[in-house]
């Protein structure tokens, strides 16, 4: 499944992402890499973006991003 | 800059991530010298600064916080360059004690490219109060690093990073990361292995060096980040937010501002005086103290107060870590306009200024969307225009202050829904293209420094924004009073103008008057409204609106209605940007093309406007 899909409260482990050019960088050197924990916390006002939990700090991503980054 | 560097013994470069509290070491070391370009935790441009310790004089260049020695955006490049280049003597990295294993990846990268580092392991009272320890010794040890532990905010331990600065002999250096070979990989995958492998690497230090007392550390924040991020409290929280900024602002800036007055009216007199005392002319006096110095005073006493009292709570917002949680909350309704939830924070500080706001639009990363911002920007009233907006309410719709609020409110709603519909259409046509995403960290909650938060929003912000309004007002105070006080027949130019511009006035539901205010107000908005007063009244000079009941006769007098109001709000809204915000806006885009957009696309919106508003009104 990808991240988009992941309930509020629960966490995953990324297997793969599928992000082009400065987006693949940006999102790496956040901490999204292959074999790293991520837990979604909480929506924002609107439901979109959702943020994330991942090697300790906090990152808020579009959900239209989050179905780029397949979790098991 | 590069004059600024050679002269000192030792040229240090401070490096860090985004939000580890870099630009507190900067001020902390050199006691906040010469600090500029700081926009929403963002420092764009190096910031150089220098300090003095044991008879040795210390350059320190801040440069933009980066997460990686691979570019991402423009500021990390100006951060890659100049670390790159080999300039400086030593570097040191900030390091976030709080979240380590981050901020790690940065400092095994750098230390691929010298071993000339020292690394400043930052914010260590809230890692102590969050119940993370952290055992430098073994951390110096594993990197091969000198490891110094700094409290910034407080000064602590900084005396020991100046030592170490002052007596820096070049380490050597443990190299961590393996040696990733680029043979049979793409540019994109052999980025992608060192970046696994940096942020593996930082993982098993951390491993070995940290440990936590607390296992949920960031409990408050997360409780704090559920009730703003909620529907119901989370809306309720940013109503009040914004209603109390506005009303400090405005109900602040009165007593100021008169007082402000008064001391300018003082000093016209005392120039008056000596001008008449070495026999000046009178038209020199008239050009000199009621055209020149009256509108300087005016735009200064007007313009400065809510800036200075604005621009400080904004930055309070911005330190405490509110504005990417408001960022990250609005981003829904700006995607829905093909532009950026970060707009929402220009957006804001287009509200205290419009050309700050513009400058501010640098956050945005991408270019598309930067101009979206930059182009709306002027469509969110500032605080030059508010005093015009506040008046013409309270005299035209309701002295109630719950109806006046209210309507304030709306006229705010307005501007923003205008902002947005504009930002969908510009995505639409000119600025075609897909929304970008929507990436940001969300920073943990801090308690800000009130005093750097002062010194810096008054600087960086406040007095460079009123420095620039007083060059374009002084000329405009001449031309006013000259255009006033040029008689041909009888009447004076101004009285010309205005009857030929009155036809269009008229059109739009407004007169002659009010459109030539306008114009000659471009250089300040804050002048619209004296000026509008000054041509009814066929006065010399500009004339205070004090006493609005006076104001309000003088008005009615002159045919205005309930419908010329609106019309005015709606003008004022949504006319042409002032001229520091053009000068702003071509500084920015660095393109006449979008300069030109900028002045015409506000004007043309609120000309369409008024027109279909007054002929609507005046066919039933």
């Amino acid at each position: 499944m990808t991240l988009k899909n992941l309930k509020i409260g629960n966490s995953g482990i990324i297997k793969s992402m599928y992000f082009e050019g400065k987006q693949r960088l940006r999102i790496r050197e956040l901490g999204f890499v292959e074999g790293a924990e991520v837990s979604a916390l909480y929506n924002s006002m609107f439901g979109d973006p959702v943020a994330y939990k991942i090697r300790g700090s906090i990152i808020a991503l579009r959900r239209d991003d989050a179905d780029k980054i397949i979790i098991e | 800059m590069d004059s600024n560097l050679g002269k000192s013994d030792v040229l240090v470069a401070l490096a860090g991530n985004p939000n580890v509290g870099k630009s507190s070491v900067f001020n902390a070391l050199t006691n906040m010298n010469q600090h500029t370009g700081n926009w929403s935790g963002k420092t764009v441009e190096n910031a150089v600064g220098k300090y003095k310790y044991n008879n040795k004089s210390v350059c320190v260049v801040d440069i933009p916080g980066t997460y990686s020695m691979h570019p991402s955006s423009c500021e990390e490049e100006v951060a890659r360059d100049f670390i790159c280049n080999g300039k400086s003597d030593i570097i040191v990295v900030v390091v976030d004690a709080t979240n380590l294993n981050k901020s790690l990846g940065l400092v095994l990268q750098i230390s691929e490219i010298t071993s000339n580092i020292i690394v400043c392991l930052n914010l260590m009272d809230e890692a102590t109060h969050k119940g993370i320890n952290i055992n430098t010794e073994k951390l110096s040890q594993i990197l091969g690093f000198k490891v110094i532990e700094t409290c910034a905010k407080t000064g602590q331990g900084l005396d020991l990073l100046k030592d170490e600065i002052n007596n820096f002999k070049p380490q050597k250096g443990n190299h961590l990361i393996e040696k990733i070979s680029e043979d049979g990989l793409t540019k994109e995958e052999y980025l992608d292995k060192i970046s696994s492998c940096v942020i593996n690497t930082a993982d098993d230090i951390c491993k070995e060096c940290v440990t936590y007392k607390i296992d949920d550390y960031n409990k408050r924040d997360r409780k704090i980040d559920k009730l703003i991020t909620s529907k119901f409290t989370g809306s309720l929280f940013l109503i009040l937010i914004v209603s109390i900024m506005f009303w400090l602002t405005i109900s602040g800036a009165n007593y100021p501002s008169a007082l402000l007055q008064k001391l300018f009216a003082f000093l016209q007199n005392k120039a008056s005086d000596l001008l008449v005392s070495v026999g000046t002319p009178e038209f020199i006096r008239g050009v000199l103290v009621d055209g020149m110095l009256k509108t300087l005073g005016w735009v200064v006493a007007v313009m400065l107060p809510p800036m200075a009292i604005f621009f400080p709570l904004f930055t309070l917002l911005e330190d405490s870590g509110f504005l990417p949680r408001l960022a990250f909350n609005m981003d829904r309704c700006f995607k829905c306009a093909n532009a950026h939830g970060k707009q929402s924070l220009t957006m804001c500080m287009g509200f205290g200024c419009n050309a700050c706001g513009v400058t501010g639009c640098r956050i945005i990363d991408s270019k598309r969307e930067r101009i979206i911002a930059i182009l709306t920007n002027s469509f969110v009233p500032c605080n030059g225009r508010f005093p015009t907006l506040i008046a013409i309410v309270t005299m035209f719709i309701s002295s109630l202050a719950v109806f006046s609020s209210l309507s304030l409110l709306l006229i705010i709603l307005l501007s923003v829904i205008v902002t947005l519909l504009v930002s969908k259409i510009l995505s639409l046509t000119i600025l075609k293209g897909l929304s970008s995403s929507f990436i940001l960290e969300l920073p943990p909650y801090r308690k800000p420094q009130i005093c750097s938060v002062l010194v810096r929003s008054l600087f960086d912000r406040t007095l460079h924004i009123l420095g620039r309004a007083i060059c374009v007002a002084a000329p405009a105070g001449i031309i006013i009073w000259l255009l006033a006080n040029i008689f041909v027949d009888d009447k004076s130019l101004l009285i010309y103008a205005a009857d030929f511009l009155n036809p269009i006035g008229s059109f739009m539901g407004l007169d002659g008057a009010i459109l030539l205010g306008f114009i000659l107000g471009f250089p300040a908005n804050e002048i619209v409204l004296p000026i509008i007063l000054m041509i009814y009244m066929a006065n010399g000079t500009m004339i205070e609106f004090s006493n609005l009941s006076v104001v309000y006769e003088i008005l009615v007098q002159n045919d205005w209605t309930i419908l010329t109001a609106i019309c005015m709000i709606i003008f004022t809204l949504f006319h042409f940007p002032c001229s520091t915000t053009m000068i702003t806006i071509y500084k920015e885009t660095k393109s006449i093309k979008w300069t030109l957009i900028s002045f015409f696309l506000p004007l043309v919106i609120g000309f369409i406007l008024c027109v279909s508003i007054s002929n609507l009104i005046n066919i039933f």
